[in-house]
């Protein structure tokens, strides 16, 4: 499990507007090249003081690398980051205000409380 | 000394400025009840004549990261940015600039160290949409220095709910003991039950309208015993999975003291959540 390194994907897209583009529309070419060339760098040190541990479990490279907000979720990724990026992405597929948010919605209602654990 | 001039706690809608400023068919059904509520809002602030804003939000994994986290952080610069960009593509908030006040930042620093809470500090602090909707609603010009104080109410482990009340205290306790003649004015943002990347988000009202309820009841009548009996880190998943920010309502209700009841409640049961609006005038100088 590295829901840190899930969050940090999530973060790290949804702050820069051409890596946005870039994962809608190629979530696997984005999450192989991030996880090989962004993933270990911290983000207030320079890139020679990069770490050297992170990488995402198979579970988690899939969900991100099939747009899965709903694998997403039960991995404990955090709700508010996952739900920012993926607005960003597939609002705008949607006629109607907010019908991607109440899609997402209808996606997750097999969920009752207690949901997945989002603490890292 | 300094003079509390008003105590303010509202819930911070990242929809309000696109909603108040559209118009034609763009103009959602709600927006004009909105922005009546909203004014006569803004006009409990204007009376109390502040010269300074002690601003209390939360960041939303805008500049604050999982790297390096802190439970509650003061800004002291002179300066504050605000909005992000993704703040700009999801709700449309206009990019703004806001003055600081070092010297207030400086002596809750001090004294709030002093005082049991070992408070990070930001020297250069680009604030979001939990003080910028604030702004924007309560005091559009922008034109008064602010004190940025940001709380964790997103990333667990945060602190309990009665470190929050007690930060509370602490800060209206240091702002009646700074040496100065300014008036000040402390205001706070949070939610109601909020669900966000959930499967109860977006419905046709907040997610838990009793606890909603009993929320705003607890803040108008300044029932901090029994927000505290019913509230904890584990009980505010139930009503929605952002309801932690419910906290930064608590903090304010430290600020606002234990049973003083607000001088101004107001509510608005919008889709999706709760809006809700409470002035104390701690000092009566502008009450109504």
């Amino acid at each position: 499990m590295s829901k840190y390194l899930l969050n940090k994907f999530l973060y790290t897209i949804d702050r820069d507007p051409d890596l946005v583009e870039r994962y809608r529309a190629d979530p696997a070419g984005t999450v192989a090249w991030w996880e090989t060339e962004q993933a270990n760098l911290i983000l207030n040190c320079p890139g020679g003081e990069r770490s050297t541990w992170l990488k995402f479990t198979d579970d988690e490279r899939a969900a991100l690398a099939s747009h899965d907000y709903v694998k997403l979720f039960e991995l404990g990724a955090h709700n508010f980051l996952t739900l920012t990026l993926f607005i960003a992405l597939f609002e705008r597929d949607y006629p109607e205000p907010l019908g991607f948010q109440r899609e997402y919605a209808q996606q997750l209602s097999h969920w009752t409380v207690p949901y997945p654990d989002i603490s890292t | 000394m300094a003079t509390v001039a008003a105590v303010i706690a509202s819930t911070h809608h990242p929809f309000y400025y696109r909603a108040s400023t559209s118009a034609g068919a763009d103009r959602p059904p709600f927006a004009d009840e909105w922005v009546a509520k909203i004014e006569a809002f803004r006009e409990t602030l204007t009376r109390a004549r502040p010269d300074v804003l002690v601003m209390v939000g939360s960041d939303h994994f805008h500049q604050l990261w999982l790297d390096n986290m802190p439970q509650f952080l003061v800004g002291k610069a002179p300066c504050y940015d605000g909005n992000f960009y993704n703040e700009e593509r999801e709700f449309g908030l206009p990019r703004m600039f806001l003055p600081g006040h070092e010297e207030l930042s400086g002596y809750l620093l001090r004294e709030g160290i002093d005082a049991g809470f070992d408070l990070a500090f930001s020297n250069e602090l680009r604030i979001d949409h939990s003080i910028t909707c604030p702004l924007i609603t309560l005091r559009p010009e922008a034109d008064l220095p602010i004190v940025p104080i940001y709380t964790n109410i997103f990333a667990p482990p945060m602190p309990q709910p009665r470190r929050f009340v007690q930060l509370g205290q602490v800060i209206r306790q240091l702002v009646e003991s700074w040496p100065s003649d300014q008036r000040v004015a402390i205001i706070g943002t949070g939610h109601l039950s909020l669900e966000l990347g959930g499967p109860r988000q977006f419905g046709p009202h907040g997610p838990d309208p009793e606890f909603d309820r009993k929320a705003v009841s607890w803040i108008a009548s300044g029932d901090l015993d029994s927000a505290l009996a019913e509230v904890s880190l584990d009980s505010l998943w139930a009503p929605g999975n952002a309801t932690h920010g419910f906290m930064d309502f608590m903090l304010m209700m430290g600020a606002a003291g234990a049973n003083v009841k607000a001088d101004y409640t107001d509510s608005l049961d919008l889709f999706h959540t709760m809006e809700a609006y409470f002035t104390w005038y701690p000092n009566g100088a502008g009450a109504p």
